[in-house]
């Protein structure tokens, strides 16, 4: 009994194990260029050089749109005509949310539950589903409210290729469809709206970074994951800026997210290394995390990347490091409840409907900070000027 | 207490499957010696024990459940759930540091306690109880925060993860992480040596003349729940303190744990090692995916060296059961 009690135990650990630790085991890159301490990998499977290079030329492109709101304004707008979806009166809105499981995420809904409680005169009902990361719950989500007599569905999606036949699904049903953050590889929603992109957020990090440490110094690039396009895209220009720097990668290393990992990380490279010249990341949750782990080792932070979550803003001005804060905006969860509504209103949008992505610097950075705002608050909510605001998003 | 008296010879206790853990871990100091001489820099060392001391607290935890017959799977998710916890309660206010640690520390005995409770009375096999349990705390930490942390850890809070005591003699610095260790590791020492920690292995021995011989099996197996609970408890306060809030900082301990005991010598299913073997067991796994880093190996890899060590103790300790019989 107690031998195959033990052999089953040891089989659920591993189970266990196997579902909890979710390394990546595909990572050539991240093993090559880490044992050779040098390069930067192969590009990308997901690197597409027009998106690219449409990407980069958007990022110095003039908005069309009132300048006080980025959430309303577009980047090379090409509209669309909507006349066939004009409807009177008020409207309920149905949004299918792929998750709710960061921060990002979390400020984002608020901010779009505020913008919906600021239309109030002309959203009768709002119907939010989560579908907490799963594409399964979320075609089934999106089967369900076709059944609900929405006037407009906002969708976004949580993985590109599985959801695109539910939201073509829902396109045939006649409602307008607005697809945000994440996108579908079909052309039925009437709009796509998302900021500039992936392309966009990795070169700014990156030239930032190899910018502002010594030539052919020592970068450590942080990912989360692989396989994600809009992290794929982050870390595909990044690739280029940093090769075209000649600076030395020596390491590609995949955190999970985790800030625990990503400090362990850091640390064994700063005893690997002695010193580290430059600090890349494809996305900022985990940015306090490495610092912290130059401080704790008692080096000076190099210069680095993060986002706007404001707790690596107020350690970026508490220590002033050198440090640079691409954004993939939260106010862009305003922007699908006005798109839903100035559609129905037969009014023309822009399909692509690209926003702007501004940068953090140096310069603008104290117009960012709120120390009354909790610490994984992101500053690029665009929310200070809607219902419920600071208190909503505490 | 007729269990209680066969008491080994106090000798044997030190050494008695603690042997090939200090060999091979001497062996892996000297082989990152020789690849990273500046690990074993005083500085260095003392950091490196200071960030260790969560996975080697929750091995010493994990050691109690194991040596009496049982496995303890909820621990990853209660340092999870308890960072999260943490983190919304204080909400940055230093002055609610010291009311939340005394909160986790309750909390991680009460999760021990049910888990306990619920393998000993209602007779469920442990490793699905405490599975039971990874499931409801990730479930309930997952609906009380809508999936992502909120609030914030205080600097007092994490001065026991993070900070350490500057400018020592010889030493360089003393992480406040080691002391915490360092008390803990007396007390799980003296614990084991005492008459509850014999009666511990002689129930994981052989709970049938445990129980024949006065042994009250079902609170000796509960307190050991308990005892992993709070040390799930206080490796959570370190690694809050270490790294900040995160929603994956327990992801994957259990099983570390669980490998770092079976690595220490005790047996899986029971009845034999050492609480210092299973600490030491977790220093040396620790010291091993140091070794591995530095030699750039993927951390890809770490996965798979704690299965094939996990899968090794489980044929040694099946092929050793069977041959006893």
């Amino acid at each position: 009994m107690r031998r195959s009690m033990t052999a089953l135990a040891a089989v659920s650990v591993l189970v266990l194990a196997g579902c909890a630790t979710d390394e990546p085991t595909a990572s050539p890159s991240g093993t090559a260029s880490a044992a050779a301490g040098s390069g930067t990998g192969e590009q990308s499977k997901f690197f597409v050089q027009a998106d690219y290079d449409n990407e980069l030329a958007l990022l110095d492109a003039a908005p069309t749109g009132p300048a006080d709101k980025p959430w309303e304004q577009v980047l090379n707008p090409k509209m669309v005509d909507t006349a066939k979806y004009r409807k009177p009166g008020k409207h309920k809105i149905c949004f299918s949310n792929a998750a709710l499981n960061n921060p990002w995420r979390q400020v984002g809904f608020k901010t779009m539950q505020a913008e919906v409680e600021a239309q109030r005169s002309r959203i009768s009902e709002f119907v939010h589903v989560d579908a907490e990361g799963k594409d399964q719950k979320q075609i089934a989500d999106i089967n369900d409210l076709l059944g609900k007599k929405c006037d407009a569905l906002i969708v976004s999606p949580n993985t590109t290729a599985t959801l695109t036949p539910a939201v073509e699904a829902a396109c045939q049903a006649g409602l307008p469809v607005v697809v945000f953050d994440r996108g579908v590889n079909t052309t039925c929603p009437v709009t796509f709206i998302n900021p500039v992109g992936g392309y966009g957020f990795g070169h700014v990090g990156a030239e930032f970074v190899s910018q502002k440490m010594k030539p052919g110094g020592k970068v450590l690039a942080l990912r989360i994951l692989p396989g994600v396009d809009v992290l794929e895209t982050r870390w595909s220009a990044a690739k280029i800026a940093l090769d075209k720097a000649k600076v030395n990668v020596v390491g590609v290393e995949f955190t999970d997210g985790d800030p625990a990992k990503t400090k362990k990380i850091v640390n064994d490279y700063i005893q690997r290394y002695g010193t580290i010249d430059g600090v890349w990341m494809d996305a900022g949750a985990v940015a306090v995390a490495a610092v912290e782990a130059f401080q704790d080792a008692g080096k000076p932070v190099p210069p680095m990347n993060g986002e706007d979550q404001l707790d690596f803003l107020k350690l970026w001005k508490d220590k002033k490091l050198t440090a640079i804060a691409p954004t993939y905006p939260t106010y862009q969860w305003r922007t699908p409840i006005i798109a839903a509504l100035s559609i129905l209103d037969g009014t023309q949008v822009s399909n692509p409907w690209k926003l702007p992505q501004p940068t953090i610097t140096q310069d603008n950075l104290d117009q960012y900070l709120d120390a009354s705002m909790p610490p994984l608050h992101y500053a690029m909510c665009g929310c200070t000027d809607l219902p419920g605001y600071p208190q909503r998003w505490k | 207490m007729r269990v209680a008296e066969r008491r080994p010879l106090p000798l044997r206790i030190r050494t008695d499957g603690i042997a090939p853990i200090v060999a091979l871990l001497v062996v892996l100091l000297i082989l990152v010696a020789f690849v990273q001489p500046d690990f074993l820099a005083p500085s260095s060392l003392m950091s490196f024990l200071g960030r260790s001391a969560p996975i080697i607290l929750l091995a010493a935890g994990q050691y109690f459940v194991i040596v009496c017959g049982e496995f303890d799977l909820s621990v990853g998710s209660l340092v999870t759930a308890q960072v999260v916890v943490a983190a919304r309660l204080i909400d940055s206010d230093p002055s609610r540091t010291w009311p939340v640690v005394v909160l986790l520390l309750a909390g991680g005995a009460l999760v021990g306690l049910v888990n306990g409770l619920v393998t000993t009375v209602l007779r469920v096999p442990s490793f699905i109880t405490t599975l039971g349990m990874f499931l409801i705390l990730v479930g309930a930490v997952y609906l009380w925060s809508d999936g992502a942390p909120k609030g914030g850890l205080s600097e007092e809070f994490r001065r026991f993860g993070r900070r350490a005591i500057e400018d020592v003699p010889l030493l360089g610095r003393i992480p406040y992480a080691l002391l915490v260790l360092v008390v803990v590791a007396a007390v799980a020492v003296v614990l084991t040596r005492s008459d509850f920690g014999r009666t511990l292995v002689a129930v994981g021995d052989n709970p049938r003349t445990a129980e024949l011989s006065g042994v009250r099996v079902v609170r000796t197996k509960t307190i050991a729940f308990m005892l992993s609970g709070l040390a799930a408890a206080v490796a959570a306060i370190l690694l809050g303190g270490y790294s900040g809030v995160s929603f994956q900082a327990g992801v994957g301990l259990e099983f570390g744990a669980i490998t770092a005991v079976v690595l220490g010598g005790v047996a899986l299913g029971g009845g034999r090692g050492s609480v210092v073997g299973a600490m030491l067991g977790a220093l040396t796994l620790e010291t091993l995916f140091a070794l591995m880093n530095f030699t750039g190996v993927s951390g890809a890899l770490r996965s798979t060296v704690q299965g094939v060590i996990i899968l090794l103790a489980v044929a040694v300790s099946s092929l050793r059961s069977s041959s006893s019989r």
